[in-house]
């Protein structure tokens, strides 16, 4: 039952998280208008894994993985939509949550990054609301327990179904021993404001709460009979419509396949290069700048569409980073680096910042944003190499911002005739790509002298050298090539040689500087306890609760509080 | 809100838990009892609540005389709270508790486990009522017509029974679902029934028949099971409401047999041999025995569907618990335990039927279920025995447990009731030669004309041997209201 056993199902070779409307197997995207439906029907046979079925419209990360994808695609290829309903297909059933017999015999690590995957879709979808215009209603028609009950936790709305035994739940505690790990703890309590000691009440019963008191509670938005709730989904439906602020004017941008070449120790995008040096545990992940100029104005942008630079290098990142998470656990390390013109990346940071109201410049915008935000929260030390030929300019920037540390070099190097490395900065950099907890990653940087965000900003644009970097505090270190071999060298081996689970939490915690929100809660506390309770015997022991879940036999606690 | 009227609960409601000095279940009572009349008048039988019937009511747990008969309006018929007598001794029979007192409190950490258990099984006990609430109306006979009532009125108290125990021992929620249990309505979109079979519609005298042989038999095993629990209450409450029980299975086995024996005298006298041939069956004005065959389709297969999954966790968890046992538990010969055991399941393997080995806790609605089917196979064996006596050449049977099915393995496949598996297409051609059709059920609803002489029976239906209570055959079982 081991995680380290279990096998792919269906023959596949890696986790991989590309997929298309066409080939869900859980899900059913319908556009109809302003309103978009996305039906949850998952196919119990249909798991990534083998070992277990998906009942009662339980999930695992392959049925999330659909999930994220529809909740992109809504964004870019449906402009028009203003309004998505989640439901579910099944009679009497919203969703049963995480599958239990799936995370029983997960890996740790599996768990973890499913967890993390989960929680950023959802978080994706308040995101769409936010900054897309793009509102959800959820509407719960039978029992929504465990995670199912937390998806209808992300969204704006949520109407149950009053019928005496519709409910939602939050069983975790009573029946597994763990937690409401996806947002669930934080969000019924920050964004639902339930009252902390009915949240208690709530979080502590197996069969959950149903009827007026779910909306007393403020557990859901409305409660209404089977015979009225369609009519009531519709008004709330014509509401969020109303004052929905998206503009999507013209057509979509189909999301179409990434061409991708796996090797054994490398993965090839147009744009992006992941290389994986394994007896270092190093992932070198390499950008590069557009190679022709960037279309001239707006039309052009919208013309190149999914080919757009910027579109298609942030869906080859994001591909890449969730790869190097889920199928590649012994790297110790990502390497970001860069090669190209610095010139061409900022001439489309500049596009994205003159049509920034654009439907599709925002989303490419907001979606850069959550790249970023992945990169934030990848428990793998994150380290930029700015040295001759690359290009960290604007956007790309962001990468060595988001690093643990960044080293640049000073100068040519002996032998090489590519210029000097620079660093530029572009109006992206103060403001676009907000990390979780809502300061940009400059700002978070500059906590101790704000002034120093300011002699930032005062140098936009300008390609910055080593020494000019270091001294406005862009880069951790800028070597001459006489120290640099060295001392990356050393820095990357003594890296390696630490305890991975050390490391995980130091960069969680010195990544993050300052106020948090209710997004980086759900990372930096929910998440964290909730890690820290998988690795416990009262869960995951022979005897604990989720290794006895479905046996019959009761779980044993050791009853000692830690 | 109603008049609030005094009743006097210590003299109206018959029982053996002291409710007199009880004032905690008396005020829950004060609440619960106007809206419980309020359901019987609104969705009791209709038309008859007036009438005069001939009922029996438990008034004690006496083995010896526990029930008495007499002319009652049913609205003023006395639901009682009864339990069997308390055994000091008596233990937890089964899983982990094995060996400990049985518990007389509900044990906290088991309360939402028991409150749903306690909760599913009151369903089902007004939800029949609701579903046969129309029969009144077609009864073909006196003597049918107060043995629907007399089961109606029966399954009220069984409700009574739950709900007892809802007030006594789960406190401000066990009041919530009380009042819910009054809330759900069969068939109804809003707030149905918990249970698939029991939003199902009884249209036709035939299907009461059949709906109390067959769902009432997984009452009775439920009860069976419920009874062997370790929370000692629900056991007492139980192990009563199975003496009752038995009446209702009487009513569907002797309901069908006098069905089938009629049609099979029919056919005798006007000299009918071939019993498939429908049409000439059915111009004598009784119901051909392979629509009977059809309507047992359907009624054992939603009733298997009451079973559940066949691999369950909460089956499981109930009981390792020692909340919900086996039939006959205490009469079973092994550990009772269940850890390290198996049985057999039966389950769909590459597109083929076979019996897998599960653990032991976890099939144990399998169990049940295949308890439930033996107990059914006799009953019909005891029909095949009345086709045989008249020497018409006929034999009813089970259909196969993958037959039909909604719920469990095999909801996802279609399959003939020998069990062979059909694809979409064939068995949309071939669903009405299984299970009723409409044009089926319009035969059989235009058999239903109601019979009130005493003493006479409706064409389709043979008199019972006995009467009631050693009554004679013309007694007056109801007497009609104008």
């Amino acid at each position: 039952m081991a995680g380290e056993t279990r096998k792919l199902a269906h023959g596949a070779e890696r986790i991989d998280f590309q997929t298309q409307p066409a080939r869900y197997r859980h899900w059913r995207l319908d556009v109809d208008g302003a309103l978009a439906t996305l039906t949850m029907d998952v196919d119990e046979n249909g798991g990534l894994f083998e070992g277990y079925q998906l009942k009662l419209n339980s999930y695992d990360l392959g049925v999330d993985i659909e999930l994220a994808d529809a909740v992109q695609r809504l964004r870019f290829e449906h402009p028009q939509v203003k309004v998505v309903l989640l439901r579910s297909a099944r009679n009497r059933v919203f969703c049963a949550g995480a599958n239990i017999r799936m995370l029983a015999g997960a890996s740790h690590a599996h768990k973890v990054n499913f967890c993390k995957f989960t929680n950023e879709t959802r978080n994706g979808i308040e995101d769409s609301s936010a900054n897309s215009g793009q509102h959800f209603i959820c509407v719960i028609n039978g029992t929504a327990a465990g995670g199912g009950y937390e998806l209808a936790l992300a969204a704006d709305q949520i109407v149950l179904v009053d019928d005496g035994a519709a409910a939602v739940a939050l069983p975790e505690v009573p029946l597994l021993a763990v937690l409401p790990g996806t947002g669930g703890l934080t969000r019924v309590i920050d964004k639902r404001k339930v009252r902390r000691d009915h949240a208690d009440y709530f979080c502590t019963i197996e069969e959950g709460v149903r009827g007026r008191r779910a909306v007393q509670w403020r557990l859901v938005d409305e409660i209404a009979p089977a015979s009225r709730i369609e009519a009531k989904v519709a008004a709330r439906v014509a509401a969020l419509a109303d004052a929905s602020t998206r503009r999507g004017e013209g057509e979509g941008v189909a999301l179409t396949p990434l061409d991708r070449r796996f090797e054994a120790d490398s993965v090839h995008y147009r744009h992006v290069t992941v290389e994986i040096a394994r007896a270092e545990r190093i992932a070198t992940v390499t950008v590069s700048a557009p190679e022709a100029a960037p279309p001239a104005d707006l039309a052009g942008l919208i013309a190149q569409g999914a080919e757009f630079w910027p579109l298609r290098a942030a869906r080859e990142l994001d591909d890449a980073i969730l790869h190097l998470r889920s199928n590649e656990p012994e790297t110790a390390i990502i390497v970001f680096r860069t090669q190209g013109d610095g010139a061409a990346v900022l001439a489309c940071d500049a596009l994205l910042e003159a049509h920034r109201e654009h439907w599709l410049v925002n989303e490419i915008r907001q979606y850069w944003k959550r790249v970023l935000k992945r990169i934030d929260v990848t428990s793998r030390t994150l380290v930029a190499a700015i040295e001759p030929g690359s290009c960290f300019s604007g956007t790309l920037a962001e990468l060595a911002f988001a690093a643990d540390r960044a080293y640049m070099l000073i100068g040519e190097r002996q032998g090489e005739n590519r210029p000097p490395a620079a660093l530029a900065l572009s109006p992206l950099n103060f403001g676009a790509y907000p990390m979780s907890h809502g300061l940009t990653r400059l700002q978070s940087r500059f906590q101790a002298e704000p002034a120093d965000l300011d002699a930032a900003r005062a140098r936009i644009g300008e390609a910055l050298d080593a020494e000019s970097a270091e001294a406005l505090g862009l880069v951790t270190f800028a070597l001459d090539d006489i120290d640099w071999d060295d001392e990356f060298r050393v820095f990357l081996e003594e890296r390696g040689s630490f305890s991975p689970d050390a490391l995980t939490g130091l960069e969680a915690n010195l990544r993050f500087v300052g106020p948090e929100t209710m997004e980086s809660k759900i990372f930096a506390r929910l998440t964290a306890w909730q890690n820290w309770i998988f690795q416990r015997p009262n869960a995951v022991g022979e005897n604990g609760a989720l290794r006895r879940y479905g046996t019959g036999e009761r779980a044993e606690f050791d009853m000692h509080r830690v | 809100m109603s008049e609030i009227v005094h009743v006097d609960y210590t003299t109206k409601i018959p029982n053996n838990v002291d409710l007199a000095n009880d004032r905690q279940v008396l005020k829950a009572l004060e609440g619960w009892h106007p809206g419980y009349l309020d359901w019987w008048n609104d969705m009791g039988p209709e038309g008859f609540q007036e009438s005069l019937v001939y009922l029996r009511t438990a008034i004690s747990v006496d083995p010896k005389g526990w029930a008495k008969f007499d002319y009652v309006r049913m609205p003023e018929y006395r639901w009682g709270v009864l339990l069997a007598p308390r055994d000091e001794a008596r233990k937890v029979n089964f899983g982990q508790h094995l060996g400990e007192d049985a518990w007389q409190e509900v044990p906290g950490e088991y309360r939402a486990m028991l409150r749903r258990l306690i909760v599913i099984q009151g369903d089902t006990e007004p939800a029949s009522v609701e579903q046969q609430r129309h029969l009144g109306k077609t009864a073909p006979s006196l003597y049918d017509m107060r043995n629907l009532f007399q089961v109606n009125v029966e399954e009220g108290r069984h409700l009574w029974a739950m709900v007892y125990l809802l007030q006594k021992y789960f406190g401000r929620d066990g009041r919530e679902e009380a009042d819910d249990l009054l809330r759900r309505r069969s068939g109804d979109e809003d707030a149905p029934r918990m249970l698939g079979a029991f939003n199902e519609a009884t249209p036709d005298w035939l299907s009461f028949f059949m709906f109390t042989f067959f769902t009432d038999r997984d009452g009775k095993m439920q009860l069976e099971s419920l009874a062997q629990s370790g929370f000692d209450p629900l056991s007492r409450t139980c192990r009563f409401m199975l003496t009752e029980e038995a009446h209702h299975m009487f009513v569907g086995e002797t309901g069908v047999g006098r069905t089938i024996q009629r049609t099979c005298e029919a056919m005798l006298a006007a000299g009918v041999d071939d019993p498939t041939d429908i049409a000439k069956v059915r111009a004598l004005g009784v119901i051909d025995l392979p629509t009977i065959q059809k309507k047992m389709n359907l009624h054992y297969s939603l009733s298997l569907d009451l079973f559940g999954s066949e691999v369950s966790t909460n089956a499981a968890n109930f009981y390792n618990c020692g909340l919900k046992g086996r039939f006959q538990e205490t009469k079973i010969d092994d550990d009772h335990r269940l850890t390290t055991a198996t049985y057999p399941v039966a389950k769909l393997v590459d597109g083929a039927i076979a019996l897998v080995d599960e653990p032991a806790l976890t099939a144990l609605n399998m169990r049940l279920r295949d308890d439930y089917v033996n107990d059914c196979a006799k009953g019909v064996e005891r029909w095949n025995k009345i086709i045989e006596k008249t020497g018409v050449n006929f034999r009813l049977e089970l259909p196969h447990t993958v037959f039909h099915r909604h719920i469990g393995e095999f909801k996802n496949v279609h399959a003939t009731p020998k069990g062979v598996l059909l694809g979409e297409a064939d068995w949309a051609r071939v669903r009405d030669d299984y299970l009723p059709s409409a044009e089926d059920g319009a035969f059989i609803e235009s058999l239903m004309t109601p019979v009130s002489e005493p003493g006479q029976f409706a064409g389709w239906i043979a008199a019972p041997k006995v009467g009631i209570d050693n009554k004679p055959g013309d007694f007056e079982y109801v007497k009609i209201a104008a």
